[in-house]
């Protein structure tokens, strides 16, 4: 016997307020997606700014230190907090991605592997911030 | 475009003659995508976690990476790869949410151009690096670098 033939939501369907069938809508796989571009978003932007401030070592010592001088006041400190958390959850979600692509039991376990994918992202942005927060804060006051 | 005009999922599909670049696309994706994990895992582990962290930080912290081939073979891969990972995906993300064609074309020669430059620009960095080059006699250098 053969499957019944899945049919095409409508537009109304699937632009209704209330999630239905086997749509991603409003589920962890919607979630995933939209945190992996909002990420890949921002890591795309920080790189481009990040190149350009690498590039000043060619210039002089002193133009590189007064600008990589600006990523080590505290404020900074916490955006590059931010930063690392989103690279890791698009570093994880990623691999996630990949093995949801090639491994069958994977994409069916798909919205499982997401939370481990959340568990495994805390744990290291945890163990980052313990280091680098501190770190950040301990020469306030002095120097930049 | 509208709903309306899309075929149906399971219609074949016609192509072009020539490399599917989306299917490569899609292939890159995940081919960089693992070696930037290893890539950018290492370079924030070595800068922000090992030794002073961000305060160590500085110019000869980078002009001592730039003077071994290992870091700047590991810096100019992680640069190309990168940029054309984050470049391939911004491109997809403007095919999804641009719709004018005009404003789509324009915006992926954008990225393209940018991404393009700045891979020139950093592998030119990394390779042409020397530290007594910009180096003014109010320098901290200019001893070390004129004697």
């Amino acid at each position: 016997m053969s499957a019944p033939a899945r049919v095409t939501p409508s537009v109304a369907q699937t632009t209704s307020k209330t999630p239905r069938g086997t749509l991603y809508r409003g589920n962890e796989g919607m979630w995933s997606w939209v945190l992996h571009r909002i990420t890949g978003i921002a890591i795309f932007f920080f790189l481009l700014v990040h190149v350009l401030d690498t590039a000043l070592i060619r210039v002089s010592p002193e133009a590189y230190d007064a600008v990589i001088g600006t990523y080590k006041n505290p404020i900074m400190g916490l955006g590059e907090v931010a930063l690392v958390a989103a690279i890791v959850y698009h570093a994880f979600n990623g691999l996630r991605i990949i093995a949801v692509d090639l491994w069958p039991w994977a994409t069916r376990h798909q919205r499982q592997l997401w939370w481990g994918v959340l568990a495994v992202w805390a744990v290291t942005v945890v163990g980052f911030s313990v280091r680098h927060i501190p770190n950040v804060f301990s020469e306030m006051g002095g120097g930049h | 475009m509208t709903a309306d005009t899309l075929a149906a999922p399971r219609s074949p599909q016609i192509r072009k003659k020539g490399p599917n670049l989306e299917k490569w696309g899609w292939i890159y994706m995940r081919a960089s995508g693992v070696l930037l994990v290893v890539l950018i895992f290492g370079h924030l582990f070595v800068n922000l976690m090992l030794g002073e962290g961000i305060h160590g930080i500085d110019f000869a912290f980078v002009a001592g990476k730039f003077a071994t081939p290992f870091w700047q073979w590991w810096d100019v891969l992680m640069l190309w790869l990168a940029l054309i990972h984050g470049a391939n995906g911004m491109r997809t993300i403007v095919n999804d949410y641009v719709t004018g064609a005009t404003a789509r074309t324009v915006l992926i020669w954008a990225i393209w151009l940018s991404a393009g430059l700045l891979i020139l620009l950093g592998t030119l960095v990394v390779f042409t690096f020397d530290p007594c080059l910009g180096v003014t006699e109010s320098s901290m250098l200019w001893e070390k670098c004129t004697s």
